[in-house]
């Protein structure tokens, strides 16, 4: 990452504020902005705010302003310029720290600073030089280890509607997540929390942000709306430090991305852009794209950066724009059924739904073990299998139903119970998690394994 | 070179305006902002240039300089290319930085410091028109790239390199008065010019079995991909990317992941190309313009790769252009006319961009180039439909303009049918001339043949659907003999694993043979089921041999074999026994 010195810019205070809307500021007289600069505004009070340029037209400034423009008197507000697109400070010393979703101290502790910053926007990785992504990431939950492994540099999202325990499966997964004894870090981005979930968060993520492995980046549902649009930038860009700078594996956990796209439509709606489906601004797909690629492998540098973003899908809807987009950038999904999650099972994955595009690279011999992509294959051909069996039997019966596909109902509850259903602080190894899976196995008689080998099958048949 | 008084008034994003400019001329590059950022103007008002800039534009700042190269946006055509990766710009990103940073590094310039082989075949004094060969360059991949006479030259060969090494910095010939570089420039949104346009008329042979069988495309033809995310889009053109018989293919990857980028770069490296022995990456040129690289790069990507076809069509070649995807291209024409305040039309599109569309794909075709020689172009374009909705302007407008269609459907995804192509949903308008083709060239049962697959995949959708209402075992024998009759063209002919070592590629004769080895079966059990034969007896018998010849027979001979051995077992037993087994699922 290139660094280029910040000031050397006079820094003249301006005062002229011509509208103010919405989130939005409009400064007139300014001179020698630049676009997507970042600007500090003082109030009559003495209180500042922040914002950063979206346009300059002439000596006209549109300023979003991150806390909002509530209480601002036009006549009594100044703005000073910084010069240059936002830049934080990086390094270790963000690790163990929980701070707000623009990054100041939420733990009591002194801001966290340092020598060395970089642009919060980042720069686009050269494609040219993108490692495929090929080791796991271990989360210790079993039926994401075993059917939807997550691969160090993936990015993997949640797909879950109002209700389901994605927070709590997405703080299960930052606080549990591993790569095979190499250094690790967790930055894990809220956006629009409830305070209640805020705390549940901060609860299941203690110990690892007290062992100094974590960031907690938290931005609450009545702190400043647009203050989310910031939240993610910043955890990547601590994260992409940590990981290509200090050759960690990190992995950075967001959510809830439809609370970071609801604040983007809200400044689109302000600035009086037009719409496009749902009156999610145009560039939707392109914003979210540059937050989800920044993960990655990159050739000659250590490290990786992997991602879990975690989103409600309004109404249960995955056709709306957030999934779907997010859906054509990222690189499979988790999906959460409700139907499970009724029925007291946690976590509630629906497996036939959920991929891991990349889980084939990460996984099997000489990444995790050898029969670990047949035991996959094998598992989510007999869920298949049990969910036409279920369907057949809605409309037929279930007195009418043949052998193999009462066996296949078996398998299924075997599946849900021993192996999908887990505490929400239990972490399991993957010999574990597989001993599990070929204890599921061992309902189907070994001549319906047919998609595992021969060898396989005598080794760890039950 | 205009005036250093022109200064940037306004900016928004990607759109910048630029007062002050002299003698500026639509489509013309200008520089703006001290780290010189290029951009493309859009529009003249008086005396402001709207500007369209090809990177990030965070700290431009009204009043800062702008500066007119008074040149259009070009990229550098020579035999760099291929097996090279570039950005939307045709800039080199093999020894660009891990980060591209606009204000840190300039990306170095195409092709300068690498040598080729150089055999001349023209020779001095020779009177040249354009478009004539001068001489080869040994390229990698086999590929054979010849060196021209340029569109605008011609006339005597006044000097000539001798056989040997060149750079791209040399000059290779003097053709009446005009130098010819070995790598040269030429502006990308025009397309380059050939002697005559050709009807289609041989089929591109992609190794997929549901295009090569259903629903074909001819050199020189188009064909769009629609399909909702996880519909295997990216597979499907990666494999005709790996595996079509295309003498070059320029892939753009415009607004599409850097993962599966990175991925396809890995494989390509490491495939031999089966009709040359050479590597598959030297016959391909790659245009990497991942989503979160600059979105107006992103709209120049696709001309770029235009324009390095048309370059490679120049000398006789078969080139495909493969663009994933045209969702995001579109997108990215959105963006900017929504900044520039034009009159939205269907969800935020500019009215252009059917148009737009329409003119991308009308640069492919089969031609006579100025040489003389026989070269085509085909166009491949994903679509990716926003929430899977057919009806959205990119995918609607795109079925008018091409001459076949592959939709994607999602339910086969999830049913992990793959290639995922609908035949419902899809269609090749020029299936009858490609039929004319097989005639003339040994396979007069083409058409009969997709007109027979056809009409039984059809038949058993409409009984599967009554089997839905009803239940199979109500259906008349025929129906469910024609149930069973779509699962064996489904699982015996269409599903194809990219995956695969022995079935990744299927040439056209193992094709047609295992279409017909399902047909041949198919047509048994109707018969059977009418001479009596309970239905449920053959729904019972075990078709796996039929349904995995995909996998095991190497041949089309072998595919007859296994054939003929399922029909014998069909006809010597009268079949009793209610099978032992499910048929294989794979």
């Amino acid at each position: 990452m290139t660094e280029t010195a910040g000031g050397g810019w006079a820094r003249p205070e301006f005062t002229a504020v011509e509208q103010l809307r919405g989130p939005l500021l409009i400064a007139r007289g300014v001179k020698g902005v630049g676009w997507d600069e970042f600007a500090s505004i003082r109030l009559g009070a003495g209180e500042l705010r922040h914002g950063l340029v979206l346009e300059v037209n002439g000596d006209l400034a549109v300023i979003q302003v991150l806390e909002g423009t509530a209480g601002m008197d036009p006549n009594d507000t100044s703005i000073e310029f910084a010069g240059s697109p936002l830049r934080i400070a990086v390094g270790p010393q963000w690790l163990g720290r929980v701070c707000s979703g623009r990054g100041e101290p939420r733990d009591g502790g002194p801001p966290v600073t340092g020598e060395l910053t970089m642009p919060v926007a980042g720069f686009p990785v050269n494609p040219a030089l993108r490692l495929p992504p090929a080791e796991p990431v271990l989360t210790g939950i079993s039926v994401i280890d075993e059917l939807t492994t997550l691969v160090r540099g993936q990015k993997l999202p949640i797909f879950s509607v109002a209700g389901l325990p994605h927070l709590e499966l997405a703080g299960q997964i930052a606080a549990q997540a591993s790569a095979q004894g190499e250094p690790f870090s967790v930055v894990f981005a809220a956006m629009g929390l409830t305070h209640a979930d805020a705390a549940v968060i901060r609860a299941i993520l203690e110990e690892r942000s007290a062992a100094g492995d974590l960031v907690l980046f938290i931005n609450l549902a009545d702190d400043p709306v647009i203050e989310r649009i910031l939240t993610p930038r910043l955890a990547l860009t601590v994260a992409e430090h940590l990981a290509f700078t200090l050759g960690r594996h990190a992995l950075v956990v967001m959510a809830d991305m439809t609370s970071y796209c609801e604040a983007l439509r809200e400044v689109s709606m302000a600035r009086g852009e037009l719409p496009a489906r749902r009156a999610y601004p145009g560039y939707l797909y392109s914003d979210l794209a540059s937050l989800y690629e920044r993960c990655g492998r990159i050739e000659g540098l250590p490290g990786s950066l992997t991602m879990v973003p975690a989103l409600t899908m309004p109404s249960g809807d995955i056709t709306h724009p957030v999934p779907d987009l997010t859906g054509y950038i990222t690189e499979g999904q988790l999906v959460l059924s409700a139907d499970l999650h009724a029925r007291g099972i946690y976590p509630p994955v629906d497996a036939l739904s959920s991929l891991s595009r990349l889980m084939r690279h990460g996984a099997g011999p000489g990444r995790t073990r050898d029969d670990h992509l047949d035991v996959a294959a094998q598992t989510l051909a007999a869920l298949a299998a049990a969910r036409r069996a279920r369907e057949l039997s809605e409309l037929i019966g279930s007195a009418a139903l043949g052998d193999s596909d009462r066996r296949a109902i078996r398998f299924e509850q075997a599946f849900e119970t021993t192996l999908m259903n887990q505490g929400p602080a239990e972490s399991r190894t993957l010999a574990e998690t597989l001993r599990l899976a070929w204890q599921v196995l061992g309902v189907l008689p070994r001549r319906d394994l047919t998609m595992i080998s021969a060898s396989a099958v005598d080794r760890y048949y039950p | 070179m205009s005036g250093t008084a022109a200064q940037v008034s306004r900016v928004s994003g990607p759109l910048v305006e630029v007062t002050g400019l002299t003698g500026i001329a639509m489509s013309q590059i200008v520089q703006v902002g001290e780290h010189r950022l290029p951009g493309e103007v859009v529009a003249i008002n008086g005396g402001t240039a709207t500007v369209q800039a090809y990177e990030y534009t965070g700290g431009v700042a009204p009043g800062d300089e702008a500066v007119s190269l008074g040149e259009q946006l070009s990229g550098r055509l020579g035999p760099h290319l291929l097996g090279a990766v570039f950005d939307g710009l045709l800039r080199p990103l093999a020894g660009a930085p891990a980060w591209l940073d606009p204000a840190a590094s300039s990306l170095p310039s195409s092709g300068q410091d690498l040598a080729w082989a150089f055999t001349p075949s023209a020779r001095e004094g020779d009177h040249l028109g354009p478009g004539a060969a001068l001489g080869a360059v040994s390229a990698p991949g086999g590929v054979r790239y010849l060196v021209l006479v340029p569109p605008d030259a011609s006339g005597q060969v006044r000097r000539l390199r001798p056989a040997g090494q060149v750079t791209g910095q040399d000059v290779i010939a003097v053709v009446g008065g005009t130098q010819v570089p070995l790598v040269s420039s030429w502006p990308v949104r025009q397309r380059r010019p050939v002697a005559r346009r050709l009807g289609p008329d041989a089929p591109l042979q992609t190794g997929q079995r549901v295009i090569d069988v259903l629903f074909p495309v001819t050199r020189g033809g188009t064909s769009a991909v629609p399909g909702g995310f996880g519909t295997g889009k990216t597979v499907l053109l990666q494999q005709i990317t790996k595996w079509c018989d295309a003498d070059v293919i320029v892939y753009v990857g415009c607004g599409e992941r850097g993962n599966e980028l990175a991925e396809m770069l890995t494989e390509l490296a490491g495939l031999t190309d089966p009709r040359t022995g050479g590597r598959l990456a030297g016959r391909t040129v790659i245009i990497a313009n991942t989503s979160n690289m600059p979105m107006m790069a992103r709209e120049a990507s696709i001309y770029s790769a235009a324009a390095v076809a048309e370059h490679f069509r120049d000398m006789g070649l078969h080139v495909v252009v493969v663009a994933d995807s045209t969702s995001r291209w579109a997108e990215a024409l959105r963006e900017f006319s929504s900044r520039n305040g034009e009159m939205p039309a269907e969800e935020g599109y500019p009215a252009s961009l059917a148009s737009a569309l329409a003119a991308f794909y009308e640069r492919a075709g089969r031609f006579t180039t100025l040489g003389g020689q026989e070269g085509s172009i085909t166009i491949i374009g994903a679509v990716s439909p926003a929430g899977g909705d057919m009806t959205e302007p990119v995918t609607s407008y795109t079925q008018r303009f091409v001459r076949s269609l592959w939709t994607l459907d999602r339910d086969l995804a999830y049913a992990r049918h793959y290639p995922a192509v609908s035949w419902a949903g899809s269609f090749a308008r020029d299936a009858g001339l490609i039929a004319g083709w097989h005639a003339r060239n040994g396979d007069p049962g083409w058409a009969a043949r997709r007109a027979s697959l056809t009409a039984l995949l059809a038949e058993a959708d409409r009984a599967g659907e009554l089997a839905e209402l009803m239940g199979a075992s109500a259906l008349p024998p025929r129906q469910r003999i024609a149930i069973l009759a779509g699962r064996l063209v489904r699982e015996g002919v269409l599903q194809q694993s990219a995956l695969s070592q022995a079935d990744a590629y299927c040439d056209q004769a193992r094709a047609a043979a295992l279409a017909d080895a399902v047909l041949a079966v198919s047509g048994r059990c109707l018969e059977l089921a009418g001479l009596g034969v309970p239905a449920d007896q053959l729904e019972d018998h075990d078709f796996s041999p039929l349904l995995r010849a995909k996998e095991d027979a190497p041949s089309a001979g072998r595919v007859r074999e296994i054939a003929d051995a399922v029909l014998a077992e069909l006809r010597e037993k009268p079949i009793t026994a209610p099978g032992q087994r499910e048929p294989g699922h794979d």
